[in-house]
């Protein structure tokens, strides 16, 4: 049996190893996007990484209050998103 | 190490491994619009498993309901921005993918819907 402690070790680090990874390669294409859409996209996606990075940043410490921040997180998201469609409708008129 | 700390353990790691698949299709997809798709089905479904692994992880009733809060702001907000980006990088004039299919217009009043 392996003692709780290895285990949550692994865990967390497995959980952030995959969130990173996703990142790197959404990363790869916000950079290489060949359009603007392409690049809304991926950071809209990285607002999602990033509440779920804090999700289990709260998971980690135990403090349930940061998790109102993921909330937050997704707002912006949202907004932003929202505010970059406008731009690219606007640009095509 | 409780009981509930490994069910929601698991359910957060299976909430990761969605959020990479989500990653990995926006990286590999051909087209801007199924890029579109990917990220918004897979993401949602990722970030939902694992706020509420999170919740199951912490089991108090604030997580809970700071998890359900999480859940439902993807579930109402994702499709809507989705459907915005789409409509407008498909009014832009953004290429498609070369095998895709599109349905004739049809005329408005006629028999087969």
């Amino acid at each position: 049996m392996i003692d709780p402690v290895t285990i949550r070790l692994y865990f967390f680090s497995g959980v952030l190893l995959l969130l990173g990874l996703g990142m790197l390669l959404l990363g790869v294409r916000l950079v290489r996007g060949p359009s603007l859409a392409d690049r809304v996209v991926a950071l809209d996606l990285l607002g999602v990484f990033a509440a779920g990075g804090i999700c289990i940043y709260a998971m980690e410490t135990g403090r349930t209050g940061i998790m109102a921040v993921a909330i937050l997180i997704a707002l912006m998201a949202f907004l932003s998103t929202v505010a970059f469609a406008h731009y690219i409708q606007r640009g095509a008129k | 190490m409780a009981l509930n700390e490994y069910i929601g353990a698991a359910v957060a790691l299976s909430g990761a491994v969605f959020m990479l698949l989500a990653a990995v299709g926006v990286l590999r997809m051909p087209d801007t619009l199924m890029r579109m798709q990917v990220s918004t089905k897979v993401s949602t479904l990722g970030i939902a498993l694992i706020s509420g692994g999170a919740a199951i992880w912490l089991g108090s009733l604030m997580a809970a309901v700071a998890a359900l809060l999480i859940i439902v702001l993807f579930m109402f907000t994702a499709p809507v921005a989705a459907h915005l980006i789409s409509r407008a990088a498909y009014r832009h004039g953004e290429g498609l993918y070369h095998r895709t299919k599109l349905p004739e217009k049809k005329e408005l009043g006629s028999e087969d819907h």
